[in-house]
């Protein structure tokens, strides 16, 4: 037969896969390698989807989304970010961000543009970009600077076939926040080589002890910026599939056409409780937030205790703590540790070599759990400190 | 410590009366020593009154079963329903016992362990009491959810066990 599609199976399968047929097996087994809330959707958004489907919603929705969510979602990022999208043909409902960021590459790249991503970054970013002919350009960033991207190193990644920054603050898998400073810095420098950017800020609601910088308000970023969001982190709403992107009326007519001819629509019923997120979910995403807080400040606390050094992330649910202290190597840390004491965690190759002698913890996991994942830790690494 | 953070820690003990005070200081990004002496000090002021666990007990095996009584109670000058409220509260049979708005004037919360026992303080203790004009019971038959807690199966968690 003939060889199947090149740009597929250039793309390696995913990283976690043993690990995940593993985990998977194994009575008794801590996971602490899950990338969504522990959390279940709140009750009334629940309720409200439920209403929603009885009442008879279950058609199409117009392309672009239901006209009452985009308009709630240009209200919510106005008021909360200043940032102003015409709820008209500036906002698309996605299924997810990441049906975002596959539209938003498929509108941008022409074959062999290249598209700057710091690592480690989250997994799908490099296929994606390889799935609409681009080419992903790795930058790395350093535990040692907190995972702060550096524009120095950006600046040096830049070549004429560069088309656009990827960028993802709160991060997955560091639980960096990107300064504001720095964010003003890599607008200036994508004005100045007229680069897009896209900001994936999926995380944005779960900020600790700061304020989240939405990249499409600063200074200039606007007019170049793809911004995506979501519903699944804030709300604990992964499952339903619902995001948005908002960008200046041109991309977001692009993105259109690609959406319009492969995805059609979000579902009807995601988009009802998105809907009843905007409108009454607040109080849900502090309690949430505040939740993960005191987890995160534990975990980070007795991370360090054990010695594996971490940095206090200021986003997301994720600590992405040193393993230098044992000599292993990511891969074989989150073997060892599953096999001897039933814990999943994430290598930090996966998601980049820069991420190689991390591992990724998440701590959307309840206090319980968290206490006893960390106690198996710790007789682990007590084990093997070298 | 400022009482944004008291109010803090009386969430987490809410929550699990056994967090200690080290890790509670963990999750606040406090000493646990100022933990230590919130605690102490909202312990002797009343606002912590004491620490409990909640007990599922139809899952022990045991029966327990509980009532609603709506009293009317002709109240009296000066103490309204206060004395009324007080006799009956110090029965160590009696849960609770609200003041309400409504068709009646006192709700009492009553547990025993037959329908039979609970009648019987109804009829013996309850309704002879002065002032007290007529009760109204009504049984307990399945409990869902009490103080927060809900009495079904946990919801598993559905995640995969892992996930980028």
């Amino acid at each position: 037969m003939k060889p199947l599609s090149q740009a597929v199976a250039s793309v390696p399968p995913s990283g976690i896969r043993r690990f995940f047929d593993v985990a998977a097996q194994l009575e008794d087994c801590i996971s602490l390698g899950v990338g969504e809330p522990d959390f279940v959707t709140p009750w009334h958004i629940r309720e409200a989807a439920i209403w929603a489907i009885e009442k008879g919603f279950t058609t199409y929705t117009s392309n672009y989304g239901l006209f009452t969510l985009r308009q709630r979602i240009a209200s919510h990022l106005k008021a909360r970010y200043r940032v102003d999208y015409s709820p008209e043909n500036e906002v698309i409902v996605t299924v997810g961000v990441s049906e975002g960021l596959d539209i938003a590459m498929r509108a941008l790249l022409n074959p062999g543009d290249e598209v700057i991503f710091f690592e480690p970054s989250y997994v799908s970013y490099a296929p994606c970009v390889l799935f609409a002919g681009g080419k992903p350009i790795a930058v790395p960033t350093d535990y040692r600077q907190g995972f702060q991207p550096d524009v120095h190193r950006l600046r040096q990644a830049i070549t004429p076939r560069t088309k656009a920054i990827l960028l993802c603050y709160p991060n997955n898998p560091t639980g960096a926040v990107a300064s504001r400073h720095v964010l003003e810095e890599i607008v200036r420098i994508a004005a100045e080589h007229d680069l897009y950017i896209i900001s994936d800020e999926i995380y944005d609601r779960l900020v600790y002890d700061t304020e989240h910088t939405c990249v499409a308000s600063l200074p200039g970023a606007a007019e170049r910026t793809i911004l995506l969001g979501g519903f699944s982190k804030s709300y604990a709403m992964t499952g339903w599939r619902i995001g948005y992107a908002c960008a200046p009326a041109p991309i977001i007519e692009m993105m259109m056409k690609v959406h319009q001819y492969t995805m059609l629509c979000a579902p009807i019923a995601a988009q009802k409780a998105a809907e009843e997120a905007l409108e009454r979910g607040e109080p849900e995403v502090e309690r949430m937030r505040r939740e993960y807080d005191r987890r995160r400040r534990l975990i980070v606390e007795r991370l360090n205790d054990i010695g594996l050094e971490c940095v206090p992330p200021q986003g997301a649910f994720y600590v992405f703590p040193s393993i230098r202290c044992t000599g292993l190597r990511s891969e074989e840390f989150t073997e060892q540790l599953l096999w001897a004491e039933r814990v999943a965690v994430v290598p930090g190759n996966v998601f980049g070599s820069s991420g190689e002698g991390h591992v990724r913890l998440s701590y959307a996991t309840s206090l319980p759990k968290i206490e006893e994942a960390l106690h198996r830790i710790e007789r682990f690494v007590n084990q093997r400190r070298t | 410590m400022n009482s944004e953070k008291q109010k803090a820690i009386l969430e987490i003990l809410e929550q699990d009366a056994r967090t200690t005070p080290e890790q509670i200081a963990a999750m606040l990004g406090v000493d646990s020593e100022q933990v230590k002496q919130a605690i102490q000090q909202m312990e002797s002021s009343g606002v912590i009154r004491r620490y409990k666990t909640v007990i599922d007990w139809d899952r022990f095996g045991e029966e327990r079963v509980f009532a609603f009584i709506d009293v009317k109670v002709s109240p009296a000058r000066e103490v309204g329903f206060d004395d009324v409220a007080e006799r009956i509260y110090r029965f160590p049979q009696v849960h609770a016992v609200y003041l309400v708005s409504g068709d009646h004037d006192l709700r009492v919360i009553v547990s025993g362990r037959t329908m039979k026992e609970v009648a019987a303080f109804v009829a013996e203790r309850l309704a002879p009491l002065d002032r007290v004009q007529a009760t109204y019971t009504q049984f307990v038959l399945k409990r869902y959810k009490e103080d927060g807690e809900v009495y079904a199966e946990t919801e598993p968690d559905r995640r995969l066990v892992m996930a980028p």
